[in-house]
């Protein structure tokens, strides 16, 4: 046997993700070893300058196509595209993290996560200024892990990078300072039920590995083509599609989406429903299209009725709240069945214009969504966040800033033209229609119209009603916050309005190697 | 023996695993469960493994077993911080979030 060879690694390539796994592990030494009173502006820093170069290094890689680390990791056009987009939404969530104007207690995080709920010491902590600081190398490890997400070339890589991702995101959405007994409940909720779906796409990956002998998504592609499916190949392909769906919250494996959008803590909320979204769906992409491209008979059936779902349960059960960020978290669930719409866009062999339109969609997704539940931070009452509906009544009358920038948000999500979300669903419609899957589009004209009910429910309510006498206060946000609400609206209405250059960039980034 | 009562005994241990967790009420328990059904999958792994020839599928299953340790961590972590406040481990009783 001869001596093991070390597997080739660019890393000029891999440049992005240094840059983040970096950061992380600086701010774990931080947090060892500064004192407690510096500890946060420290970690702010590096989180930023982590994913801020991160960024940077992803522009300055733009057009790179190279399968790297032994073939485990693929940094091309779709990969890059996606870190970068993880990357400036990672860095705006780190900014609505460190807010500290808002919350009386100068920060939304538990003081000490360890201490029971609702004990004396608990009681002691919550109006202490003392502010955890673990949070930020806890995202920026999830950071890291998304971006490796998108950019897997491996089954495993895949599967180590989701847990990278995951495993970070339970921790931060256990910690919020106010009403703790639901964010642990959240946190509970989204272990249990992420583990479990980690477990299916596991078994998934073990049988193509058995029906292909192998885990490298360019081998499978190869043995799809020598062999055919075989019926192991495609139980395994379904069961990896179930581990992904649930993380991209895709109706029917999306119960635990409003519980946890509701429980966690309203910045880690943003950065759940943003970033995550953007990483499950870069990884849905290359499996079905890297791996599976050449026998899509076997996953779009599949993708098809699950658009669908998704749809149709995320419009129709977002009527019926009463909650903003669960409403919010519904509309989330509207928005991965349009993304899907995106894939079933995916044409043969590279062909079509669905892969485009995805990353775009993700794009105007990410930063309206991280925008809208931004806001929902200002709104408070004396519990923390005002976030039920009644309680938003008359807010134009309080604040109309407020209330016109989060009209916008909304009719955005609703997808109403001159803003990002109309260019966005546009883009992924054309690419279904030029696929041919006209009655998949005629459902999604039908739910986005139903879903403006609720978006349109809540600006109606926000300018026509009366405000309560005990209503919410609007808080004044710090620096942090305000630079947030300016990125994503102009943002919103940039993309909207001139959407040809990011377009363009999607377009051409829109190949995959490997 | 061949290969294929393997790869149904892990297949049966899957299943077991993944009733468990829906009908058991007690968070910890449902964690163990979690937790066969990753076993479940290291046993299909190394059958493979051993049917396809590769060692692939040995090293995945060594990937599991550490994924599944820091999985444990993090899990205990949580289902220790909602006990301490509540003294109930069942699933049950966290109901605050619905609707």
């Amino acid at each position: 046997m001869g001596a093991i060879e070390a597997p080739d690694l660019s890393y000029a390539a891999l440049a992005p993700l240094l840059f983040v796994f970096g950061a992380a592990c600086v701010g774990v030494l931080v947090e060892a070893f500064t004192p407690r009173s510096v500890r946060h502006p420290v970690q702010v820093t590096i989180a930023l300058v982590g994913t801020i170069g991160a960024f940077v290094a992803t522009l300055l890689l733009a057009g790179t196509e190279e399968v790297t680390a032994a073939g485990a990791l693929a940094v091309d056009g779709p990969a890059l595209f996606l870190q970068g987009t993880i990357a400036i939404l990672g860095a705006l969530s780190v900014l609505l993290f460190s807010e500290r104007a808002l919350d009386p207690a100068r920060s939304a995080f538990v003081a000490a996560a360890a201490v029971p709920a609702g004990s004396v010491r608990d009681r002691e902590l919550a109006t202490s200024e003392r502010v955890q600081t673990e949070v930020y190398p806890l995202a920026t490890f999830a950071i890291g892990g998304m971006m490796l997400f998108t950019a897997a070339n491996d089954l495993l890589l895949m599967f180590v990078a989701l847990e990278v991702l995951s495993l970070p995101l339970y921790l931060l959405s256990g910690l919020a300072r106010r009403r703790r007994l639901l964010s642990q409940e959240a946190a509970v909720k989204y272990f249990l039920l992420g583990a479990f779906a980690s477990a299916f796409f596991l078994y998934g990956l073990a049988l193509v590995y058995g029906a292909t002998g192998s885990v490298r998504l360019s081998d499978v592609r190869v043995a799809v083509v020598t062999e055919g499916g075989s019926a192991l190949m495609v139980i395994g392909l379904g069961l990896l599609v179930v581990g992904l769906m649930f993380k991209a919250s895709v109706a029917p494996f999306h119960s635990w989406t409003p519980d946890v959008y509701q429980g966690a803590p309203t910045a880690v909320t943003a950065f759940m429903a943003a970033a995550t979204k953007v990483a499950a769906f870069g990884a849905v992409l290359r499996l079905l299209y890297v791996a599976f491209g050449t026998a899509d008979w076997t996953w779009r059936p599949l993708v098809y009725a699950l658009a669908i779902a998704s749809m149709v349960v995320g419009a129709v059960l977002g009527l019926t709240q009463t909650d903003v960020k669960r409403m919010l978290a519904y509309s989330s669930i509207a928005h991965a069945g349009f993304l899907l719409t995106g894939v079933i866009g995916l044409g043969p062999d590279g062909t079509g214009y669905g892969l485009a339109a995805t990353m775009f969609y993700l794009v105007t997704y990410g930063l309206t969504t991280l925008g809208a539940f931004g806001l929902l931070t200002l709104v408070r009452d004396g519990d923390g966040e005002a976030t039920h509906l009644s309680q938003w009544a008359g807010l134009a009358q309080r604040s109309p800033l407020v209330a016109a920038l989060m009209s916008f948000f909304l009719l955005a999500l609703a997808g109403i033209p001159l803003t990002s979300g109309f260019t966005g669903k546009f883009a992924v419609f054309r690419a279904a229609i030029e696929a041919g899957a006209w009655p998949l589009v005629v459902t999604a004209l039908v739910a986005s119209a139903i879903a403006a009910f609720f978006y349109l429910r809540v600006v109606v309510l926000m300018y026509f009603s009366d405000p309560a006498p005990d209503g919410p206060t609007v808080g004044v946000p710090g620096l942090p916050t305000t630079i947030v609400l300016a990125v994503t609206a102009a943002a919103t209405l940039v993309l909207g309005v001139l959407p040809g250059a990011v377009l363009e960039l999607a377009e051409s980034a829109a190949v995959f190697v490997g | 023996m061949t290969i294929t009562n393997y790869l149904v005994l892990a297949a049966i241990l899957f299943t077991i695993g993944a009733v468990g967790v829906l009908v058991r009420r007690n968070a910890i328990v449902v964690f163990m469960c979690i937790e066969l059904m990753l076993n479940s999958v290291n046993l299909t792994l190394i059958t493979f493994a051993r049917s396809t020839g590769t060692v692939e599928g040995q090293v995945i299953a060594l990937f599991v077993m550490v994924v599944a340790a820091a999985e444990v961590v993090i899990g205990l972590a949580i289902i220790m911080s909602i006990y301490r406040t509540r003294r109930s481990a069942s699933v049950d009783d966290v109901n605050l979030l619905k609707y």
